[in-house]
Protein backbone atom coordinates (compact mmCIF):
# COMPACT_ATOMS: atom_id res chain seq x y z
CA UNK A 1 0.00 0.00 0.00
CA UNK A 2 2.67 2.48 1.09
CA UNK A 3 5.09 1.74 -1.74
CA UNK A 4 2.18 2.02 -4.19
CA UNK A 5 1.67 5.58 -2.94
CA UNK A 6 5.37 6.37 -3.10
CA UNK A 7 5.80 5.22 -6.67
CA UNK A 8 2.67 6.65 -8.23
CA UNK A 9 2.01 9.97 -6.54
CA UNK A 10 4.27 13.03 -6.47
CA UNK A 11 4.98 14.64 -3.09
CA UNK A 12 2.86 17.82 -3.53
CA UNK A 13 -0.07 15.68 -4.64
CA UNK A 14 0.43 13.40 -1.66
CA UNK A 15 0.42 16.36 0.78
CA UNK A 16 -2.72 17.80 -0.82
CA UNK A 17 -4.36 14.42 -0.71
CA UNK A 18 -3.53 13.85 2.95
CA UNK A 19 -4.81 17.27 4.07
CA UNK A 20 -7.98 17.12 1.97
CA UNK A 21 -8.55 13.48 2.91
CA UNK A 22 -8.31 14.30 6.61
CA UNK A 23 -10.79 17.16 6.08
CA UNK A 24 -13.18 14.79 4.31
CA UNK A 25 -13.04 12.24 7.12
CA UNK A 26 -13.28 14.84 9.90
CA UNK A 27 -16.23 16.50 8.21
CA UNK A 28 -17.99 13.19 7.72
CA UNK A 29 -17.49 12.30 11.38
CA UNK A 30 -18.72 15.77 12.33
CA UNK A 31 -21.95 15.26 10.41
CA UNK A 32 -22.68 12.18 12.50
CA UNK A 33 -21.43 13.25 15.91
CA UNK A 34 -22.27 16.94 16.18
CA UNK A 35 -25.18 17.66 18.53
CA UNK A 36 -26.35 20.79 16.74
CA UNK A 37 -27.87 20.29 13.25
CA UNK A 38 -26.29 23.53 11.99
CA UNK A 39 -22.86 22.27 13.04
CA UNK A 40 -23.58 19.02 11.24
CA UNK A 41 -24.48 20.94 8.09
CA UNK A 42 -21.25 22.93 8.39
CA UNK A 43 -19.24 19.72 8.72
CA UNK A 44 -20.93 18.49 5.59
CA UNK A 45 -19.80 21.62 3.73
CA UNK A 46 -16.26 20.90 4.90
CA UNK A 47 -16.48 17.38 3.48
CA UNK A 48 -17.93 18.57 0.17
CA UNK A 49 -15.33 21.30 -0.18
CA UNK A 50 -12.48 18.93 0.58
CA UNK A 51 -13.80 16.51 -2.03
CA UNK A 52 -13.74 19.41 -4.50
CA UNK A 53 -10.07 19.95 -3.60
CA UNK A 54 -9.42 16.27 -4.29
CA UNK A 55 -11.06 16.70 -7.69
CA UNK A 56 -8.80 19.67 -8.47
CA UNK A 57 -5.79 17.66 -7.41
CA UNK A 58 -6.86 15.12 -10.05
CA UNK A 59 -7.21 17.92 -12.63
CA UNK A 60 -10.97 17.46 -12.76
CA UNK A 61 -11.60 21.18 -12.45
CA UNK A 62 -15.11 21.29 -13.86
CA UNK A 63 -16.25 18.56 -11.51
CA UNK A 64 -14.75 20.45 -8.57
CA UNK A 65 -16.58 23.65 -9.49
CA UNK A 66 -19.87 21.86 -9.96
CA UNK A 67 -19.38 19.99 -6.71
CA UNK A 68 -19.14 23.23 -4.74
CA UNK A 69 -21.77 25.16 -6.71
CA UNK A 70 -24.42 22.46 -6.55
CA UNK A 71 -23.81 20.71 -3.25
CA UNK A 72 -22.28 23.34 -0.99
CA UNK A 73 -23.90 26.28 -2.76
CA UNK A 74 -27.44 25.06 -3.19
CA UNK A 75 -28.29 21.87 -1.35
CA UNK A 76 -26.67 22.47 2.03
CA UNK A 77 -27.86 26.10 1.94
CA UNK A 78 -31.39 24.76 1.64
CA UNK A 79 -30.74 22.39 4.56
CA UNK A 80 -29.57 25.36 6.61
CA UNK A 81 -32.56 27.43 5.50
CA UNK A 82 -34.95 24.75 6.72
CA UNK A 83 -33.05 24.20 9.96
CA UNK A 84 -33.00 27.93 10.65
CA UNK A 85 -36.70 28.31 9.95
CA UNK A 86 -37.72 25.31 12.04
CA UNK A 87 -35.50 26.25 14.95
CA UNK A 88 -32.78 24.03 16.28
CA UNK A 89 -33.45 24.29 20.00
CA UNK A 90 -35.84 21.33 19.88
CA UNK A 91 -34.37 18.23 21.49
CA UNK A 92 -35.06 15.01 19.70
CA UNK A 93 -35.37 11.71 21.46
CA UNK A 94 -32.75 9.34 20.13
CA UNK A 95 -33.01 6.55 22.70
CA UNK A 96 -35.18 4.04 20.90
CA UNK A 97 -35.19 3.22 17.20
CA UNK A 98 -38.37 3.69 15.26
CA UNK A 99 -37.24 1.02 12.81
CA UNK A 100 -36.28 -2.04 14.76
CA UNK A 101 -32.87 -3.51 14.02
CA UNK A 102 -31.85 -0.31 12.23
CA UNK A 103 -28.47 0.06 13.92
CA UNK A 104 -27.06 -3.44 13.42
CA UNK A 105 -28.16 -3.28 9.78
CA UNK A 106 -26.46 0.09 9.36
CA UNK A 107 -23.25 -1.28 10.85
CA UNK A 108 -23.43 -4.25 8.52
CA UNK A 109 -23.93 -1.99 5.48
CA UNK A 110 -20.98 0.19 6.51
CA UNK A 111 -18.82 -2.88 6.95
CA UNK A 112 -19.75 -4.18 3.51
CA UNK A 113 -18.99 -0.83 1.87
CA UNK A 114 -15.69 -0.57 3.73
CA UNK A 115 -14.61 -4.02 2.58
CA UNK A 116 -15.73 -3.12 -0.95
CA UNK A 117 -13.66 0.06 -0.99
CA UNK A 118 -10.60 -1.79 0.31
CA UNK A 119 -11.04 -4.48 -2.35
CA UNK A 120 -11.52 -1.96 -5.14
CA UNK A 121 -8.52 0.11 -4.07
CA UNK A 122 -6.29 -2.93 -4.73
CA UNK A 123 -7.52 -2.98 -8.31
CA UNK A 124 -5.53 -1.59 -11.20
CA UNK A 125 -7.62 1.56 -11.70
CA UNK A 126 -6.74 3.08 -8.34
CA UNK A 127 -3.40 4.43 -9.48
CA UNK A 128 -3.73 8.08 -8.59
CA UNK A 129 -3.16 9.01 -12.22
CA UNK A 130 -4.66 12.29 -13.38
CA UNK A 131 -7.93 12.61 -15.24
CA UNK A 132 -6.24 14.14 -18.27
CA UNK A 133 -2.57 13.55 -18.67
CA UNK A 134 -1.86 16.50 -20.95
CA UNK A 135 -4.20 19.01 -19.39
CA UNK A 136 -1.62 21.74 -18.82
CA UNK A 137 -0.09 21.68 -22.28
CA UNK A 138 -2.71 20.37 -24.71
CA UNK A 139 -5.33 22.81 -26.01
CA UNK A 140 -8.16 20.44 -25.16
CA UNK A 141 -8.96 21.14 -21.55
CA UNK A 142 -10.72 18.92 -19.10
CA UNK A 143 -13.88 21.03 -19.39
CA UNK A 144 -13.91 20.60 -23.14
CA UNK A 145 -13.41 16.86 -22.88
CA UNK A 146 -16.35 16.54 -20.50
CA UNK A 147 -18.48 18.62 -22.83
CA UNK A 148 -17.58 16.47 -25.83
CA UNK A 149 -18.31 13.26 -23.96
CA UNK A 150 -21.63 14.48 -22.60
CA UNK A 151 -22.91 15.93 -25.85
CA UNK A 152 -21.81 13.09 -28.12
CA UNK A 153 -21.35 9.66 -26.52
CA UNK A 154 -23.66 10.11 -23.56
CA UNK A 155 -26.20 12.49 -25.06
CA UNK A 156 -29.20 10.27 -24.40
CA UNK A 157 -28.52 9.66 -20.68
CA UNK A 158 -27.77 13.36 -20.28
CA UNK A 159 -31.03 14.45 -21.87
CA UNK A 160 -32.90 11.77 -19.94
CA UNK A 161 -31.48 13.18 -16.70
CA UNK A 162 -32.58 16.68 -17.63
CA UNK A 163 -36.10 15.44 -18.39
CA UNK A 164 -36.11 13.68 -15.01
CA UNK A 165 -35.12 16.90 -13.26
CA UNK A 166 -37.80 18.87 -15.09
CA UNK A 167 -40.38 16.30 -14.03
CA UNK A 168 -39.22 16.62 -10.43
CA UNK A 169 -39.49 20.43 -10.54
CA UNK A 170 -42.91 20.37 -12.19
CA UNK A 171 -44.07 17.74 -9.70
CA UNK A 172 -42.95 19.88 -6.77
CA UNK A 173 -44.75 22.90 -8.21
CA UNK A 174 -47.93 20.89 -8.75
CA UNK A 175 -47.87 19.56 -5.18
CA UNK A 176 -47.32 23.02 -3.73
CA UNK A 177 -50.05 24.54 -5.91
CA UNK A 178 -52.61 21.96 -4.85
CA UNK A 179 -52.05 22.43 -1.14
CA UNK A 180 -52.01 26.20 -1.65
CA UNK A 181 -55.43 26.10 -3.30
CA UNK A 182 -56.76 23.98 -0.48
CA UNK A 183 -55.46 26.34 2.20
CA UNK A 184 -56.80 29.30 0.28
CA UNK A 185 -60.15 27.53 0.13
CA UNK A 186 -60.03 26.85 3.87
CA UNK A 187 -59.13 30.47 4.51
CA UNK A 188 -62.09 31.62 2.44
CA UNK A 189 -64.38 29.24 4.30
CA UNK A 190 -63.21 30.66 7.62
CA UNK A 191 -63.74 34.18 6.33
CA UNK A 192 -67.23 33.29 5.15
CA UNK A 193 -68.03 31.78 8.55
CA UNK A 194 -66.78 34.90 10.27
CA UNK A 195 -68.87 37.08 7.96
CA UNK A 196 -72.00 35.04 8.57
CA UNK A 197 -71.40 35.17 12.32
CA UNK A 198 -71.05 38.94 12.11
CA UNK A 199 -74.34 39.14 10.27
CA UNK B 1 -2.92 26.17 -13.24
CA UNK B 2 -4.49 26.78 -16.57
CA UNK B 3 -2.97 28.47 -19.55
CA UNK B 4 -0.58 30.90 -17.88
CA UNK B 5 2.67 30.67 -19.89
CA UNK B 6 4.57 31.02 -16.61
CA UNK B 7 4.14 27.32 -15.87
CA UNK B 8 5.08 25.98 -19.28
CA UNK B 9 8.77 25.44 -18.54
CA UNK B 10 8.47 23.64 -15.25
CA UNK B 11 8.13 25.12 -11.79
CA UNK B 12 11.34 26.64 -10.45
CA UNK B 13 12.05 28.87 -7.47
CA UNK B 14 11.73 31.99 -9.62
CA UNK B 15 8.28 30.91 -10.79
CA UNK B 16 7.15 30.34 -7.22
CA UNK B 17 8.50 33.77 -6.24
CA UNK B 18 6.65 35.45 -9.10
CA UNK B 19 3.42 33.76 -8.01
CA UNK B 20 3.93 34.89 -4.41
CA UNK B 21 4.65 38.45 -5.55
CA UNK B 22 1.51 38.44 -7.66
CA UNK B 23 -0.63 37.24 -4.75
CA UNK B 24 0.82 39.82 -2.34
CA UNK B 25 0.45 42.67 -4.83
CA UNK B 26 -3.14 41.69 -5.64
CA UNK B 27 -4.00 41.54 -1.95
CA UNK B 28 -2.42 44.92 -1.24
CA UNK B 29 -4.04 46.57 -4.25
CA UNK B 30 -7.43 45.20 -3.28
CA UNK B 31 -7.10 46.44 0.32
CA UNK B 32 -6.02 49.90 -0.79
CA UNK B 33 -8.81 50.02 -3.36
CA UNK B 34 -11.29 49.18 -0.60
CA UNK B 35 -9.93 52.06 1.51
CA UNK B 36 -10.34 54.42 -1.44
CA UNK B 37 -13.72 52.98 -2.44
CA UNK B 38 -15.26 53.59 0.99
CA UNK B 39 -13.99 57.19 0.92
CA UNK B 40 -15.14 57.63 -2.68
CA UNK B 41 -18.58 56.27 -1.91
CA UNK B 42 -19.07 58.53 1.10
CA UNK B 43 -17.79 61.55 -0.77
CA UNK B 44 -19.88 61.05 -3.90
CA UNK B 45 -22.94 60.13 -1.85
CA UNK B 46 -22.60 63.30 0.18
CA UNK B 47 -22.20 65.34 -3.00
CA UNK B 48 -25.41 63.83 -4.34
CA UNK B 49 -27.20 64.58 -1.08
CA UNK B 50 -25.90 68.16 -0.78
CA UNK B 51 -23.62 67.42 2.15
CA UNK B 52 -19.88 67.83 2.57
CA UNK B 53 -19.03 64.32 3.70
CA UNK B 54 -15.77 63.26 5.34
CA UNK B 55 -13.30 66.16 5.27
CA UNK B 56 -11.19 65.95 8.45
CA UNK B 57 -8.62 63.16 8.06
CA UNK B 58 -6.06 63.95 5.38
CA UNK B 59 -6.62 65.94 2.18
CA UNK B 60 -10.32 65.78 1.14
CA UNK B 61 -10.85 63.37 4.05
CA UNK B 62 -9.16 60.61 2.10
CA UNK B 63 -7.77 58.99 5.26
CA UNK B 64 -11.19 58.79 6.91
CA UNK B 65 -11.47 55.04 6.29
CA UNK B 66 -8.09 54.47 7.87
CA UNK B 67 -9.21 56.42 10.94
CA UNK B 68 -12.49 54.47 11.14
CA UNK B 69 -10.66 51.19 10.72
CA UNK B 70 -8.24 52.03 13.50
CA UNK B 71 -11.11 53.00 15.76
CA UNK B 72 -12.93 49.72 15.08
CA UNK B 73 -9.73 47.80 15.66
CA UNK B 74 -9.43 49.10 19.23
CA UNK B 75 -13.08 48.67 20.16
CA UNK B 76 -14.30 45.96 22.47
CA UNK B 77 -15.05 42.68 20.75
CA UNK B 78 -18.45 41.48 21.95
CA UNK B 79 -19.88 37.99 21.61
CA UNK B 80 -23.54 37.84 22.68
CA UNK B 81 -24.50 35.49 25.50
CA UNK B 82 -26.93 33.50 23.34
CA UNK B 83 -24.63 33.33 20.33
CA UNK B 84 -23.17 30.16 18.90
CA UNK B 85 -19.60 31.16 19.65
CA UNK B 86 -17.66 29.13 17.10
CA UNK B 87 -19.94 29.90 14.17
CA UNK B 88 -20.24 33.54 15.25
CA UNK B 89 -16.47 33.88 14.98
CA UNK B 90 -16.24 31.92 11.75
CA UNK B 91 -18.89 33.85 9.79
CA UNK B 92 -16.96 37.09 9.00
CA UNK B 93 -14.13 35.09 7.48
CA UNK B 94 -16.56 33.19 5.28
CA UNK B 95 -17.53 36.56 3.83
CA UNK B 96 -14.07 38.05 3.43
CA UNK B 97 -12.10 35.15 2.00
CA UNK B 98 -14.39 34.45 -1.02
CA UNK B 99 -14.56 38.20 -1.69
CA UNK B 100 -10.78 38.29 -1.97
CA UNK B 101 -10.37 35.03 -3.85
CA UNK B 102 -12.68 36.05 -6.70
CA UNK B 103 -10.27 38.83 -7.58
CA UNK B 104 -7.65 36.19 -8.35
CA UNK B 105 -9.29 35.26 -11.66
CA UNK B 106 -9.72 38.83 -12.93
CA UNK B 107 -7.15 39.77 -15.59
CA UNK B 108 -5.90 43.26 -14.74
CA UNK B 109 -3.55 43.62 -17.70
CA UNK B 110 -1.91 41.93 -20.63
CA UNK B 111 1.06 39.59 -20.70
CA UNK B 112 4.34 40.85 -19.22
CA UNK B 113 7.94 39.65 -19.21
CA UNK B 114 9.82 39.69 -15.93
CA UNK B 115 13.20 38.09 -15.18
CA UNK B 116 13.08 36.04 -18.36
CA UNK B 117 9.64 34.69 -17.53
CA UNK B 118 6.41 35.46 -19.35
CA UNK B 119 3.33 35.76 -17.23
CA UNK B 120 -0.24 37.00 -17.34
CA UNK B 121 -1.20 39.91 -15.12
CA UNK B 122 -3.68 37.97 -13.02
CA UNK B 123 -3.17 35.81 -9.97
CA UNK B 124 -4.59 32.62 -11.45
CA UNK B 125 -6.00 31.54 -14.79
CA UNK B 126 -7.54 28.14 -14.03
CA UNK B 127 -9.40 26.18 -16.75
CA UNK B 128 -12.60 26.47 -14.73
CA UNK B 129 -12.18 30.24 -14.95
CA UNK B 130 -15.44 32.05 -14.52
CA UNK B 131 -17.01 29.06 -12.74
CA UNK B 132 -14.75 30.05 -9.86
CA UNK B 133 -16.86 33.18 -9.48
CA UNK B 134 -19.96 31.02 -9.01
CA UNK B 135 -18.11 28.74 -6.59
CA UNK B 136 -17.01 31.64 -4.43
CA UNK B 137 -20.38 33.36 -4.51
CA UNK B 138 -22.02 30.15 -3.36
CA UNK B 139 -19.57 29.97 -0.45
CA UNK B 140 -20.07 33.61 0.50
CA UNK B 141 -23.79 32.95 1.05
CA UNK B 142 -22.73 31.17 4.22
CA UNK B 143 -20.99 34.22 5.65
CA UNK B 144 -24.17 36.29 5.84
CA UNK B 145 -26.49 33.38 6.61
CA UNK B 146 -24.41 31.98 9.45
CA UNK B 147 -23.73 35.44 10.86
CA UNK B 148 -27.47 35.96 11.07
CA UNK B 149 -28.19 32.59 12.60
CA UNK B 150 -25.31 32.41 15.07
CA UNK B 151 -26.04 35.81 16.64
CA UNK B 152 -28.90 34.17 18.51
CA UNK B 153 -31.25 37.09 18.18
CA UNK B 154 -34.32 37.92 16.11
CA UNK B 155 -33.31 40.61 13.65
CA UNK B 156 -30.06 39.02 12.54
CA UNK B 157 -31.91 35.73 12.02
CA UNK B 158 -34.43 37.47 9.76
CA UNK B 159 -31.57 39.08 7.89
CA UNK B 160 -29.87 35.71 7.52
CA UNK B 161 -33.00 34.01 6.19
CA UNK B 162 -33.54 36.85 3.73
CA UNK B 163 -29.92 36.58 2.62
CA UNK B 164 -30.25 32.87 1.89
CA UNK B 165 -33.42 33.29 -0.15
CA UNK B 166 -32.15 36.33 -2.02
CA UNK B 167 -28.72 34.99 -2.90
CA UNK B 168 -30.01 31.60 -4.05
CA UNK B 169 -32.71 33.22 -6.18
CA UNK B 170 -30.34 35.53 -7.99
CA UNK B 171 -27.55 33.00 -8.39
CA UNK B 172 -29.58 31.23 -11.09
CA UNK B 173 -30.04 34.35 -13.21
CA UNK B 174 -26.38 35.23 -12.71
CA UNK B 175 -25.26 31.77 -13.83
CA UNK B 176 -27.46 31.89 -16.94
CA UNK B 177 -26.17 35.29 -18.04
CA UNK B 178 -22.60 34.06 -17.52
CA UNK B 179 -23.50 31.00 -19.60
CA UNK B 180 -24.41 33.30 -22.50
CA UNK B 181 -20.96 34.91 -22.26
CA UNK B 182 -19.27 31.51 -22.14
CA UNK B 183 -21.29 30.35 -25.12
CA UNK B 184 -20.11 33.18 -27.33
CA UNK B 185 -16.51 33.14 -26.06
CA UNK B 186 -16.16 29.38 -26.32
CA UNK B 187 -14.10 29.18 -23.14
CA UNK B 188 -14.48 29.39 -19.38
CA UNK B 189 -11.11 31.03 -18.87
CA UNK B 190 -11.34 34.75 -18.11
CA UNK B 191 -8.25 35.40 -20.23
CA UNK B 192 -9.85 33.74 -23.26
CA UNK B 193 -13.08 35.67 -22.67
CA UNK B 194 -11.09 38.91 -22.94
CA UNK B 195 -9.13 37.75 -25.98
CA UNK B 196 -12.36 36.85 -27.77
CA UNK B 197 -13.55 40.44 -27.28
CA UNK B 198 -10.58 42.05 -28.97
CA UNK B 199 -10.98 43.80 -32.31
CA UNK B 200 -13.67 46.08 -33.68
CA UNK B 201 -16.65 46.15 -36.02
CA UNK B 202 -16.33 48.69 -38.87
CA UNK B 203 -13.12 49.92 -37.30
CA UNK B 204 -14.61 51.82 -34.39
CA UNK B 205 -17.31 49.77 -32.61
CA UNK B 206 -15.50 47.56 -30.07
CA UNK B 207 -16.31 43.85 -30.23
CA UNK B 208 -17.38 43.76 -26.60
CA UNK B 209 -19.70 41.06 -25.33
CA UNK B 210 -22.07 43.86 -24.40
CA UNK B 211 -22.68 44.45 -28.10
CA UNK B 212 -22.22 40.90 -29.34
CA UNK B 213 -24.79 39.50 -26.92
CA UNK B 214 -27.25 42.35 -27.07
CA UNK B 215 -27.51 44.36 -23.88
CA UNK B 216 -29.87 41.99 -22.07
CA UNK B 217 -27.39 39.53 -20.46
CA UNK B 218 -25.36 42.47 -19.19
CA UNK B 219 -28.39 44.03 -17.52
CA UNK B 220 -29.41 40.70 -15.99
CA UNK B 221 -25.89 40.11 -14.72
CA UNK B 222 -25.69 43.62 -13.30
CA UNK B 223 -28.94 43.25 -11.36
CA UNK B 224 -28.12 39.72 -10.24
CA UNK B 225 -24.70 40.49 -8.82
CA UNK B 226 -25.98 43.63 -7.14
CA UNK B 227 -28.40 41.33 -5.35
CA UNK B 228 -25.62 38.82 -4.67
CA UNK B 229 -23.51 41.51 -3.02
CA UNK B 230 -26.47 42.79 -0.97
CA UNK B 231 -25.80 46.30 -2.15
CA UNK B 232 -28.57 48.87 -2.42
CA UNK B 233 -31.25 48.66 -3.75
CA UNK B 234 -31.06 44.99 -2.74
CA UNK B 235 -29.81 45.51 0.81
CA UNK B 236 -32.81 43.88 2.46
CA UNK B 237 -30.34 41.74 4.34
CA UNK B 238 -29.18 44.63 6.47
CA UNK B 239 -32.20 46.96 5.99
CA UNK B 240 -31.57 49.49 8.75
CA UNK B 241 -35.14 50.74 8.84
CA UNK B 242 -36.69 47.35 9.50
CA UNK B 243 -34.04 44.97 10.85
CA UNK B 244 -31.86 47.33 12.96
CA UNK B 245 -28.72 46.28 11.09
CA UNK B 246 -29.74 42.90 9.73
CA UNK B 247 -27.20 40.11 9.91
CA UNK B 248 -24.48 42.24 11.51
CA UNK B 249 -26.57 43.74 14.32
CA UNK B 250 -24.69 41.84 17.02
CA UNK B 251 -21.24 42.27 15.53
CA UNK B 252 -18.74 44.78 16.80
CA UNK B 253 -15.11 45.75 16.47
CA UNK B 254 -12.92 43.93 13.99
CA UNK B 255 -15.53 41.36 12.96
CA UNK B 256 -17.93 44.14 12.01
CA UNK B 257 -15.13 45.76 10.03
CA UNK B 258 -14.52 42.46 8.24
CA UNK B 259 -18.11 42.39 6.98
CA UNK B 260 -17.70 45.85 5.57
CA UNK B 261 -14.36 44.97 4.10
CA UNK B 262 -16.04 42.04 2.37
CA UNK B 263 -18.89 44.17 1.05
CA UNK B 264 -16.63 46.79 -0.49
CA UNK B 265 -14.15 44.21 -1.74
CA UNK B 266 -17.09 42.56 -3.49
CA UNK B 267 -18.08 45.86 -5.04
CA UNK B 268 -14.60 46.37 -6.44
CA UNK B 269 -14.22 42.76 -7.57
CA UNK B 270 -17.63 42.56 -9.19
CA UNK B 271 -17.07 45.80 -11.08
CA UNK B 272 -13.89 44.22 -12.37
CA UNK B 273 -15.78 41.05 -13.31
CA UNK B 274 -18.43 43.05 -15.21
CA UNK B 275 -15.65 44.78 -17.12
CA UNK B 276 -14.04 41.42 -17.86
CA UNK B 277 -17.21 39.71 -19.03
CA UNK B 278 -18.94 42.45 -21.00
CA UNK B 279 -16.59 45.36 -21.65
CA UNK B 280 -13.48 43.78 -23.07
CA UNK B 281 -11.64 43.79 -19.75
CA UNK B 282 -8.07 44.93 -19.88
CA UNK B 283 -8.01 45.80 -23.55
CA UNK B 284 -8.11 49.03 -25.49
CA UNK B 285 -5.99 51.07 -27.86
CA UNK B 286 -2.40 51.92 -26.90
CA UNK B 287 -2.05 55.67 -27.10
CA UNK B 288 1.51 56.53 -26.13
CA UNK B 289 4.33 55.00 -24.11
CA UNK B 290 5.01 51.37 -23.14
CA UNK B 291 2.38 48.94 -24.40
CA UNK B 292 2.10 46.94 -21.19
CA UNK B 293 0.75 49.86 -19.20
CA UNK B 294 -2.30 50.69 -21.36
CA UNK B 295 -4.34 47.54 -20.61
CA UNK B 296 -3.96 48.29 -16.90
CA UNK B 297 -5.08 51.90 -17.41
CA UNK B 298 -8.09 50.85 -19.52
CA UNK B 299 -8.99 48.27 -16.89
CA UNK B 300 -8.85 50.83 -14.09
CA UNK B 301 -10.89 53.38 -16.05
CA UNK B 302 -13.61 50.87 -16.95
CA UNK B 303 -13.77 49.52 -13.40
CA UNK B 304 -13.92 53.06 -12.02
CA UNK B 305 -17.00 53.79 -14.13
CA UNK B 306 -18.81 50.88 -12.53
CA UNK B 307 -17.70 51.83 -9.04
CA UNK B 308 -19.24 55.25 -9.65
CA UNK B 309 -22.34 53.56 -11.04
CA UNK B 310 -22.81 51.58 -7.83
CA UNK B 311 -22.56 54.68 -5.68
CA UNK B 312 -25.01 56.46 -7.96
CA UNK B 313 -27.51 53.59 -7.74
CA UNK B 314 -27.25 53.64 -3.98
CA UNK B 315 -28.08 57.34 -3.90
CA UNK B 316 -30.84 57.14 -6.47
CA UNK B 317 -32.94 54.02 -5.86
CA UNK B 318 -35.12 53.05 -2.88
CA UNK B 319 -34.87 49.58 -1.39
CA UNK B 320 -37.05 46.87 -2.93
CA UNK B 321 -39.77 45.20 -0.93
CA UNK B 322 -39.28 41.49 -0.27
CA UNK B 323 -42.06 40.32 -2.61
CA UNK B 324 -40.83 42.69 -5.33
CA UNK B 325 -37.38 41.16 -4.93
CA UNK B 326 -38.70 37.63 -5.38
CA UNK B 327 -40.98 38.57 -8.29
CA UNK B 328 -38.11 40.29 -10.04
CA UNK B 329 -35.74 37.36 -9.52
CA UNK B 330 -38.01 34.45 -10.41
CA UNK B 331 -40.57 35.92 -12.80
CA UNK B 332 -38.48 38.42 -14.72
CA UNK B 333 -34.76 37.75 -14.57
CA UNK B 334 -34.68 33.95 -14.81
CA UNK B 335 -37.17 33.64 -17.74
CA UNK B 336 -35.51 36.57 -19.52
CA UNK B 337 -32.02 35.10 -19.14
CA UNK B 338 -33.22 31.66 -20.23
CA UNK B 339 -34.93 33.07 -23.32
CA UNK B 340 -31.93 35.20 -24.22
CA UNK B 341 -29.63 32.24 -23.74
CA UNK B 342 -31.68 30.30 -26.29
CA UNK B 343 -31.54 33.23 -28.71
CA UNK B 344 -27.76 33.46 -28.36
CA UNK B 345 -27.44 29.71 -28.90
CA UNK B 346 -29.59 29.94 -32.02
CA UNK B 347 -27.50 32.84 -33.28
CA UNK B 348 -24.37 30.75 -32.93
CA UNK B 349 -25.57 28.05 -35.33
CA UNK B 350 -27.75 29.90 -37.84
CA UNK B 351 -26.99 32.32 -40.64
CA UNK B 352 -26.96 35.87 -39.37
CA UNK B 353 -29.50 37.55 -41.64
CA UNK B 354 -32.20 34.90 -41.42
CA UNK B 355 -31.77 34.70 -37.70
CA UNK B 356 -32.01 38.46 -37.27
CA UNK B 357 -35.30 38.55 -39.21
CA UNK B 358 -36.63 35.67 -37.12
CA UNK B 359 -35.72 37.32 -33.81
CA UNK B 360 -37.14 40.70 -34.85
CA UNK B 361 -40.43 39.05 -35.83
CA UNK B 362 -40.46 37.17 -32.52
CA UNK B 363 -39.83 40.28 -30.47
CA UNK B 364 -42.41 42.28 -32.41
CA UNK B 365 -44.98 39.52 -31.92
CA UNK B 366 -44.28 39.45 -28.21
CA UNK B 367 -44.64 43.25 -27.98
CA UNK B 368 -47.85 43.28 -29.99
CA UNK B 369 -49.47 40.52 -27.97
CA UNK B 370 -48.40 42.21 -24.77
CA UNK B 371 -49.68 45.61 -25.89
CA UNK B 372 -53.04 44.44 -27.24
CA UNK B 373 -53.57 41.91 -24.47
CA UNK B 374 -54.69 39.33 -27.06
CA UNK B 375 -51.79 36.96 -26.69
CA UNK B 376 -52.36 34.17 -24.24
CA UNK B 377 -48.85 34.64 -22.85
CA UNK B 378 -49.35 38.31 -22.20
CA UNK B 379 -52.67 37.63 -20.53
CA UNK B 380 -51.18 35.08 -18.18
CA UNK B 381 -48.27 37.32 -17.40
CA UNK B 382 -50.55 40.16 -16.44
CA UNK B 383 -52.71 37.88 -14.34
CA UNK B 384 -49.66 36.62 -12.50
CA UNK B 385 -48.61 40.17 -11.95
CA UNK B 386 -51.86 41.50 -10.64
CA UNK B 387 -52.11 38.55 -8.28
CA UNK B 388 -48.70 39.15 -6.70
CA UNK B 389 -49.86 41.59 -4.02
CA UNK B 390 -51.22 44.08 -6.50
CA UNK B 391 -48.11 45.95 -7.44
CA UNK B 392 -45.70 45.00 -10.19
CA UNK B 393 -41.94 45.18 -10.26
CA UNK B 394 -41.36 48.76 -11.27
Amino acid sequence: MIDLLATQIALPDLITFLIAGCAVVLGALGVVFMRNPVHSALSMIMTLFAIAILFIEQDAQFLAAVQVIVYAGAIVVLFLFVIMLLGVDKKEYLGKDRLRGQRPLAFLAVLIIFVEILTLSRGNWATGAKATVLSTTSPITNVEQIARTIFTTYLLPFEATSVLLIIAVVGAVVLVRRSEERTVGEGQAIELEAESEMK
Amino acid sequence: MGSDPLFLHGITLAVILIVIVKVVVAFAVLLVSVLLMIWFERKVLSDMQNRIGPNRAGPFGILQTLADGTKLFFKEDLVPESADRAVFKLAPYLSVIPAFLVFAIVPVGGVVHIFGHTTELQVADPPMGILFLLVMSSISVYGVTLAGWSSGSKYPLLGGVRATAQMISYEAAMGLSIAAVVLISGSLSTRDIIISQMGTYLGFIPKWNLIRLGVVPFLIFLVAITAEMNRPPFDLVEAESELVGGFHTEYSSLRFALFFLAEFMNTVTMSAVIVTLFFGGASGPDIIGPSWIWPIIWFLVKTGVFLYFYVWVRAALPRLRYDQLMTMGWKVLIPASLAWFLIVAGMQVSSYLGFAVFVIVLILAAFLSRASGIGNLGEQFRLGRSRSVGKGVE
